[in-house]
């Protein structure tokens, strides 16, 4: 399996690359870490004119504190997360998400932006992002722009990035020393979530799905009991309210919708909420 | 933030790839010599070293990500050679099964295979001696867990795996090899 024929180019900057992508217009699409397009691209459902390859785009690698925020370069392997120590400090949650991504091949390939913006909602980033409460920066011809990571996801596979913006960077307030947890449940390793759940605790709560509707999500529900003062049980009780999860070769519907109150008070219960 | 100068870390990494007819030159160190060649951009590292470079070590087994047998080093970490182009790896360093041993002399990742009889149809052993190879970069002194864990995205179907984890620790020097054994 090989892909149909494209045009290659690298962008050896970011201004680089948003140059290209605005002199191509929606035949163009970066290329990261590849670990989601290229699969999709030798299956030849992508077809892409030009390629327009980002990844050695080094000045958007890198893990930085920044005050009350970490701020993650886009291009961050999975690998580079996982082993952060600014992120071990700081943002635990982040760290041990990046290091359930599928294998290790992969997360020494596949980046976080690449992740983020192919906004699947069986990834395993973006709900470690939603749950923190991230804010994700992009760049296009028209300059820089911030989207709160609750706009981010707007359909399958479908982002509110633009076709001619770069995911430069994701901001995510610290959580040093709150409590958290991610239950990812599948049948082997490597593979993809089931369901998944991230979860943060403390005064500001946050808990997102992987899975359970066409996007990466916020369990708005459970946050809400939580907020509220619910127990861990009583908030997991509502993890499936107002989402529509989908039925395939794993698992139905109801099944999905059982699995997110487990994985929930699990979470929960894991991550210090009584 | 936009316009930072890029940081030219590895040599050749950040010239613009030179262009003829849609075709790419790309320089790679394979196996610790420089090969050059014009490639399609959408040639996958696999195919280019399997049938340019006639290194054919390197098997193909799923063609879909998922089962490792294509695992070769690309600056020293395991990658998946079936889900990289071969544009993408120009001015890297690339390691394949054929570049670990010193002549005669294994790798003491293969030695440790043989010994522990770590393979039986032996289509995945590339692959799993690649990526073990980079797990015992990362971690010199896994536990039998870590191992388990750091193989997980290569797939065996003869051995179960025991003797592949055994063959690991071995390698890793790692006197819990006796354990698992047991
Ligand atoms: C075998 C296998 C198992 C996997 N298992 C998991 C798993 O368990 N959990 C999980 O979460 N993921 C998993 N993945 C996906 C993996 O995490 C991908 O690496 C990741 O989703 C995409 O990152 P990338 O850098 O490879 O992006 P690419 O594949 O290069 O790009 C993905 C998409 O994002 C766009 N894009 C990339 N970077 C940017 C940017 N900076 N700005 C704007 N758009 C951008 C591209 O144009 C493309 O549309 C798996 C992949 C494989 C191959
Ligand atoms: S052939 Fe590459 S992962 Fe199976
Ligand atoms: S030895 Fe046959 S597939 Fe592993």
């Amino acid at each position: 399996m090989i892909p149909a024929p494209f045009e290659y180019k690298r962008a050896a900057t970011l201004a680089e690359a948003v140059d290209l992508l605005a002199a191509n217009g929606e035949d163009a699409k970066l290329l990261a870490g590849g670990h989601s397009l290229l699969p999709l691209m030798k299956l030849r459902l992508a077809t892409p004119a030009l390629l327009v390859d980002i990844g050695r785009v080094r000045e958007l690698s890198y893990v930085r504190e920044e005050g009350d925020h970490v701020a993650v370069g886009a291009l961050t392997r999975h690998r580079d997360l996982e082993t952060s120590e600014v992120l071990r400090t700081h943002l635990p949650l982040l760290a041990h998400v990046a290091g359930q991504v599928g294998d290790p091949q992969v997360r020494h390939r596949g980046t976080i932006g690449g992740s983020v913006a192919h906004g699947d909602p069986a990834s395993d980033l973006p709900a470690a992002c939603l749950a923190l409460g991230a804010t994700f920066e992009a760049v296009g011809p028209n300059g820089a722009r911030s989207v709160a990571a609750s706009e981010l996801f707007k359909g399958f596979l479908e982002t509110a990035l633009g076709p001619d913006e770069v995911l430069t960077e994701i901001r995510v307030p610290k959580a040093t020393g709150v409590g958290w947890s991610f239950q990812k449940f599948n049948r082997r390793a490597q593979d993809w979530a089931i369901v998944g759940v991230a979860a943060l605790a403390g005064p500001h709560p946050g808990v997102a799905m992987i899975n359970m509707g066409p996007v990466p999500l916020r369990a708005t529900a459970v946050e809400e009991a939580l907020v509220g003062g619910a127990s861990a049980a009583e908030a997991a009780a509502r993890s499936a309210e107002g989402l529509d999860p989908p039925g395939d070769l794993n698992a139905s519907p109801e099944y999905r919708r059982h699995l997110a109150q487990v994985l929930v008070r699990r979470a929960l219960q894991e991550a210090g909420v009584a | 933030m936009c316009a930072m100068p890029g940081n030219p870390n590895r040599a050749g990494g950040l010239e613009a790839p030179s262009v003829r007819a849609g075709r790419f030159t790309v320089s790679v160190q394979v196996n610790g010599e420089r090969r050059e060649g014009d490639v399609e951009p959408r040639t996958l590292l696999v195919h280019w070293l399997r049938d340019t470079l006639g290194l054919t070590g390197t098997n193909i087994g799923c063609d879909t990500s998922s089962c490792g047998a294509c695992t070769v080093l690309v600056g020293g970490e395991s990658v998946k050679s079936c889900t990289m182009l071969a544009v993408q790896a120009d001015g890297a360093e690339v390691t394949t099964i054929e570049g670990l041993a010193d002549g005669e002399r294994l790798h003491p990742v293969q030695q440790a295979f043989w010994e522990n009889h770590g393979l039986q149809c032996g289509y995945c052993t590339p692959g799993m001696v690649m990526a073990a190879v980079s797990l015992l970069a990362e971690h010199p002194h896994p536990s039998e867990e870590e191992v388990r864990a750091g193989l997980e995205g290569n797939l065996c179907r003869c051995t179960g795996y025991h003797n592949i984890v055994k063959a690991v620790l071995a390698a890793a020097g790692a006197t819990a090899a006796a354990r698992v054994a047991s």
